[in-house]
């Protein structure tokens, strides 16, 4: 009974599939060597609202500069420039 | 001789000129040591992310160094031996490192004057 049941349903929309943007590494593109752990601001951009380090399959960075932005949030979180744990970052 | 930055945080409880003096201490600390210091920053009172301390602000001071190796594990212990001092990070400089803080600091001079 339930198998039918869930093949009977309709999707009013289609669901819609996003468009597989092709992710770049926004370091290699704009050509930036350091990521600077005292500037929080910029940090955040790497950082979900819980401001936790966001995957490199969400922000496409490459592994290396995934590891640096991962080392300047840790060094930026020791000196209390980022939280470890927020419930609204943004 | 290394580049290192060192930034620390001083519990704001200090008045004014003990601030200064703190800081003071630690350019000596470094220049006796033959350090030669390439930047300073002071941030002043800053709202901390989370309580350290059970206090929520903090003064945040950062210094660009060149110094021997050795320098360093005499200023950790310094930093830790003080209690006005109530965060420390010491870091090694790459050379991109270098080069972003030189931008930096050109920057920051091309801004005030």
């Amino acid at each position: 009974m339930a198998v039918e049941q869930k093949s009977e349903i309709r999707y009013l929309t289609p669901p819609t599939v996003d468009v597989k943007k092709k992710k770049y590494c926004r370091f290699k593109k704009s050509g930036i060597k350091y990521i600077d752990f005292k500037d929080p601001e910029y940090l955040k951009k790497f950082l979900n609202e819980q401001g936790k380090i966001l995957p490199r399959r969400i922000t496409g960075t490459s592994l290396k500069y995934q590891r640096r932005v991962a080392q300047a949030v840790k060094r930026a979180r020791h000196l209390a420039l980022l939280p470890f744990v927020t419930d609204l970052m943004k | 001789m290394n580049q290192y930055e060192t930034v620390f945080i001083l519990t704001p409880v200090l008045s004014d000129e003990q601030m200064k003096e703190a800081v003071e201490r630690y350019r000596e600390f470094l220049t006796t040591r033959g350090a030669e210091i390439l930047y300073e920053e002071n941030w002043g009172m800053r709202k901390l992310a989370y309580n350290i301390e059970k206090k929520s602000s903090g003064f945040y001071i950062v210094m660009g160094f060149k110094a021997e190796p050795t320098v360093i594990e005499p200023l950790e212990v310094d930093y830790r031996r003080n209690e006005r001092v109530i965060r420390y990070l010491t870091v090694k400089m790459d050379k991109n490192a270098a080069a972003y803080a030189e931008k930096r600091e050109k920057l920051r001079n091309k801004k005030e004057d």
